[in-house]
């Protein structure tokens, strides 16, 4: 088990999603983009989400990141039930509780590096704190980059501000949306690395959203979605158990 | 090619709308001045032209010209004169016409009409086909008079009324003994006509025995032509002037026209300035749809299309737009033509029935202006169009906003600037009317090259604001940051309101300042408690002077009294005063001699004295113009003022020379001050008489300052209309801006930024690009009224610079409320993004 490598640690649960449903449009129209799904998201796991295309494993994230509503179920962040939240109740939440990593980078490009790492802080009105934001900007490899413009970044080093953006704020948990889908392989490997690192070393929280195999092979833990519902779950994956797993959806696509 | 250009059209329906709305708005403004004038000129030209039906040829006096030292006189119309165009071959009948300003009061004492259309004449008997009498009889004396009907109904006026009214002085009150009905073009204008029987008219109206005019009408079977060359033949040559009443109603239509028009080229200039603010937002929003749809255009590229074709496609959607916006515009205009027409009659003034005139002038010149304003401003965004590489179209990104370098743009506004500066500071140090040309030039100068400098000006001076922006936290930031983001789009959105408000300000500036010195003209120039003058300008009667010396308190009274004269061959106006009391009465400063009029002595103001190279102790001629000649001297030269100008001489000497003396003023001391009670029995001595105004320096001063209140009122209502031009820029931006952005907009939602901080970074976005431009506008504006004041302060020695700073620091909230206005809609949409897909927007 993945989860006694860290039993040192609380293995209190971060985010959990019960019966989660989320239908769009009525009658003959009615697509189910989850039916039903239960998860738990176990403070500081590494927890990949992937599936085919259509498999909702996006819109399984936005819901329990609070960006999404849904139909029926029930999310919680820590004690917090989303789905009683109004607007302005779930911005607070991912302002103070969730921190996000996009694929676009999603810099503001008018922002520093550093001002773009403590821009969440800055919206909640609140002091980063100076040790911290240390420790996360020496860890993505930033400290010598703080003064530039993201046009002035690579991709690889814009994501790692959005990284760093995510950990500053000290989230209760982290996710990411195909944070590699727009990285060559190598700046990819670095920021999966941080992601990892920041679970290990710093207790952090992350859920990704991912179709990169190798990718997901950084996680602790991978849960496989189909059609709107969990399908598998897999423990300490590596790139090929993972790549074996997602043919089977595939043969399974071409033979039904 | 046509068709993508329509299909892009109507795929951008949402973002064209301001930019339709814009150009509306100014056709519309042009549109309804042409209907509006149209009409209105239409209407009296033809309500004139009726009141010519009853003349076939007027014969009228022929006035000589003023030769070497002589003045000459105006021959009379005689009734010999009468007799003889009545039995002139052709003639049926011939009527003398007598007129002259005459005012009637309604039943609370007030002037029938504004005073300048209040007239009065003759009734010639029961044969004048002019006024059919409807009701009661005739005139006799001056106890009796006709008044018209349309007075009559509006007043409350009917047959045995006793009615006060008053000619050039002295109140009358004669019983009303008939109403009539008139064709009259005046009448049918919202005037007042007043009828006496024909001697007492020639008496009142200072002309016995003679006449103004005599109307003579042809026989059946008898042409007009025919009837005036018959009466050229019968009258004595040199004396007498034929016209005929088709020429008579030609000329009125000319001289109507031509006040309409300068009404028209008036309202056009507000319109065109409307226009102007508005191509700003058309090019604007043309450099928004090109850069949003690089990678389709560049697509067209290269599959082949020509950059002329990718250019035209461009031109044929400003054509569609301007085609759209100006035919809303001609319907709309069209309503406000009809309106304005509607809202000048509930004000009072009477404008003459007549249908809507909608010329296919009207109809072509604004559809062409709309039309061709689109496409002129969107031909420099076409041809940037045209210049994206077909290669653009592989690229995945859209093209950013241009980051060309602004040097050239700096430069070349910097020149402008500076040469514009230069010019109107060069321009205030010259002379009068002299400097108006190059003041006009450097004005333009500068607002272009501001124009041109606003990108690079927008940096420093939103920086400044920075301090203020900090409070609002991480919403102000971004909100700055955002504001220089795309420095050409702001420079054009915030130069839209600047030229508005430099308008707006320049005109507060120079009014204020131009008020109060006239105001202080008057006051610190005359030492007078009162002066006495009739409403419309019209000349008093020398009665009114003698009625005022007379009441209780007076001290002392001087008339103005004006007299045409001729000295060296050339004519100059004389102004006869009381030599004895002028020195009490005004204080006028002397800047060369002594302050004298008595006898030959005479005092003359700076510019008489200039022009005509006299200093004290000159002597010249004067030949008065009755023909005879007086040896004058100057005692003194004076600052002349705009109620006292020119030659000063006692009017005991001036008087004998008149034929009919009229004063223009009549200034007037007290022994205890200008009081009510004082006010009054002025009043009351010239029978309370509607037409006369009694004024003390503070009526003075509040009748200056209500005259320019409602020039100002004017303006600001003209101008009004590019303010909302500009608003509707504002918003066109912000709604860019914030489409622009959805992406940025949606990751600070997700991170945490809630609705009300979106709302509030979008909102301070717009208040400080209106900000900018209220600021830039009301700086230009400032810099011009100084400029213009300091060109008028050369010919106006009490002329000082009065900075209205409470209308200044309104009109700057006025540019706050118009940004906050603006960002109500587009702070609305941000707001109310979709998180999901504004993140995965590319």
């Amino acid at each position: 088990m993945t989860t006694a490598s860290i039993a040192g640690r609380t293995t209190a649960v971060a985010a959990r999603a019960t019966d989660l449903s989320k239908i769009y449009g009525q009658g003959e129209t009615q697509v189910v983009a989850l039916d039903r799904v239960s998860a738990e998201f176990r403070q500081a796991e590494f927890t990949a989400i992937m599936g085919p295309s259509g498999s909702g494993k996006s819109t399984l994230m936005h819901c329990v990141a609070g960006l999404d509503t849904f139909s029926s179920g029930s999310v919680r962040i820590g004690d917090t039930e989303l789905g009683s939240l109004k607007d302005k109740q779930l911005t607070k939440l991912r302002r103070d509780k969730i921190g996000f990593i996009f694929q676009a980078f999603n810099l503001l490009p008018t922002l520093t590096a550093l001002e773009n790492i403590t821009l969440p802080m800055d919206i909640a009105g609140r002091k980063a704190d100076k040790q911290w934001l240390d420790t996360v900007i020496r860890m993505v490899g930033l400290a010598d980059r703080l003064g530039h413009r993201p046009s002035q970044l690579s991709g690889g080093q814009q994501q790692r501000v959005a990284v760093a953006r995510a950990l500053a704020s000290k989230p209760d948990i982290i996710f990411g949306d195909e944070p590699t889908g727009n990285l060559d392989s190598r700046s990819g490997a670095e920021v999966l690395g941080f992601l990892r690192n920041s679970v290990r070393e710093l207790g952090q929280t992350v859920v990704m959203v991912t179709h990169d195999p190798v990718a997901a092979a950084y996680a602790d833990r991978v849960v496989f979605l189909a059609d709107g519902r969990i399908v598998d779950e897999m423990h300490g994956p590596t790139a090929d158990s993972v790549l074996d797993r997602m043919k089977r959806f595939d043969a399974k696509g071409r033979t039904s | 090619m046509f068709r993508t250009a329509l299909r892009t059209v109507l795929a951008h329906k949402a973002r064209l709308l301001m930019t339709v709305l814009a150009v509306m708005l100014g056709v519309a403004f042009v549109s309804g001045t042409l209907v509006f004038t149209n009409t209105l000129s239409d209407a009296f030209q033809k309500s004139s032209a009726k009141g010519f039906d009853q003349v076939d040829v007027a014969v009228t006096a022929s006035v000589p010209q003023d030769e070497g030292n002589r003045i000459n006189k105006t021959p009379d119309l005689t009734p010999a004169l009468l007799d003889k165009s009545a039995k002139v071959p052709g003639a049926a009948s011939a009527v003398g016409v007598v007129s002259g300003f005459t005012a009637i009061a309604d039943k609370d004492g007030k002037l029938i009409g504004g005073g300048f259309q209040s007239q009065g004449g003759n009734y010639w008997g029961a044969e004048d086909t002019r006024y059919p009498l409807v009701d009661g009889h005739a005139p006799r004396g001056t106890g009796e008079v006709l008044i018209d009907s349309e007075t009559a109904r509006r007043a409350g006026y009917k047959v045995g009324d006793t009615v006060r009214i008053s000619v050039d002085g002295p109140v009358l009150t004669p019983e009303i003994t008939g109403i009539f009905t008139t064709d009259d073009g005046n009448v049918a204008a919202g005037g007042s006509l007043a009828l006496f029987d024909t001697a007492s008219a020639q008496k009142l109206f200072g002309k016995p025995g003679t006449y103004d005019e005599i109307d003579v009408k042809a026989k059946a079977g008898t042409s007009q032509a025919a009837l005036k060359a018959g009466l050229d033949q019968a009258l004595p040559r040199g004396l007498t002037e034929t016209t005929t009443g088709e020429q008579l109603a030609a000329d009125q239509a000319e001289a109507i026209s031509s006040q309409m028009s300068g009404l028209k080229q008036g309202l056009l200039v507000f319109a065109g300035i409307a226009l102007f603010v508005g191509t700003f937002i058309i090019a604007n929003t043309f450099t928004m749809l090109v850069a949003q749809r690089t990678k389709e255009l560049a697509l067209l590229r290269a599959v082949g299309a020509s950059r002329r074709q990718v250019t035209r496609s461009v031109l044929v959607e400003a054509f569609v737009v301007g085609a759209v916006a100006a035919v809303a515009g001609l319907v709309a205009g069209i309503g406000i033509g009809a309106g304005l027409r509607a809202l000048m009659g509930s004000l009072g003034a009477t404008v003459p029935d007549g249908p809507l005139v909608i010329s296919p002038g009207t109809v072509g010149s604004t559809l062409a202006v709309g039309v061709l304003i689109t496409m002129l401003a969107a031909w420099l965004p076409g041809r940037r169009a045209a210049k994206i590489p077909p290669v653009a179209a592989m690229s995945s990104v859209h093209a950013r906003a241009t980051t060309k370098s602004l040097v050239l743009r700096n430069t070349l506004g910097a020149l402008f600037s500076a040469t514009g500066v230069a010019v109107v500071l060069a321009a205030t140090s010259m002379d009068g009317s002299d400097g108006q040309a190059p003041m006009g030039l450097g004005a333009v100068l500068l607002i272009i090259g501001v124009f041109i400098l606003t990108p690079l000006l927008s940096r420093p001076l939103i920086a400044a604001a920075a301090p203020v922006l900090r409070v609002f936290g991480v919403s102000g930031k971004l909100a700055r940051q955002n504001s220089v983001r795309n420095p050409r789009r702001t420079a054009a959105t915030a130069s839209a309101l600047m030229i508005g408000l430099t308008l707006i300000t320049g005109m507060t500036v120079m009014a204020g300042s131009l008020q109060k010195s006239i105001d202080k003209m008057a006051a610190s120039a005359i030492r007078a408690d009162y002066v006495v003058s009739m409403a419309n300008g019209n000349e008093l009667s020398p009665d009114v002077e003698k009625k005022l010396k007379a009441v209780d308190g007076v001290t002392a009274t001087s008339p103005l009294r004006n007299a045409p004269a001729r000295i060296d061959g050339s004519t100059e106006s004389l102004t006869g005063v009381n030599g004895r009391a002028i020195g009490e009465l005004t204080d006028l400063k002397v800047d060369d001699g002594s302050f004298k009029v008595s006898g030959s002595q005479v005092v003359v103001d700076g510019d008489t004295a200039k022009y005509r190279g006299w200093k004290a102790g000159s002597d010249f001629t004067v030949y008065y113009e009755d023909g005879k000649k007086q040896r004058m001297s100057v005692a003194g030269v004076y600052e002349g003022n705009d109620m006292l100008s020119g030659i000063l001489l006692d009017s005991t000497v001036l008087t004998p020379h008149q034929t009919d003396p009229a004063d223009m003023r009549v200034m007037v001391k007290t022994a205890d001050g200008a009081t009510d009670a004082v006010k009054d029995r002025l009043e009351k001595a010239l029978g309370s008489n509607p037409a006369v105004k009694v004024q003390d320096k503070k009526d003075v001063s509040n009748e200056i300052a209500q005259m320019f209140t409602l020039m100002l009122n004017m303006v600001y209502g003209l101008l009004a209309m590019a303010v909302i031009v500009a608003v509707l820029g504002v918003i066109n931006t912000l709604a860019m801006s914030v489409f622009e952005r959805s992406q940025e907009i949606g990751m600070l939602r997700a991170i945490g930024l809630d609705r009300k901080g979106t709302k509030r970074m979008v909102r301070l976005e717009s208040l400080v690009i209106s900000l900018f431009g209220g600021v830039l506008g009301i700086g230009l504006g400032v810099f011009f009224g100084w400029a213009a004041g300091e060109l008028l302060g050369t010919k106006m020695a009490t002329y000082e610079l009065v900075l209205p700073w409470a209308r200044l620091s309104l009109f700057l909230l006025l540019a706050a409320t118009v940004g906050v206005l603006a960002a109500l809609w587009p702070a609305r949409r941000a707001a109310r993004l979709n998180m999901l897909t504004a993140i995965k927007s590319e």
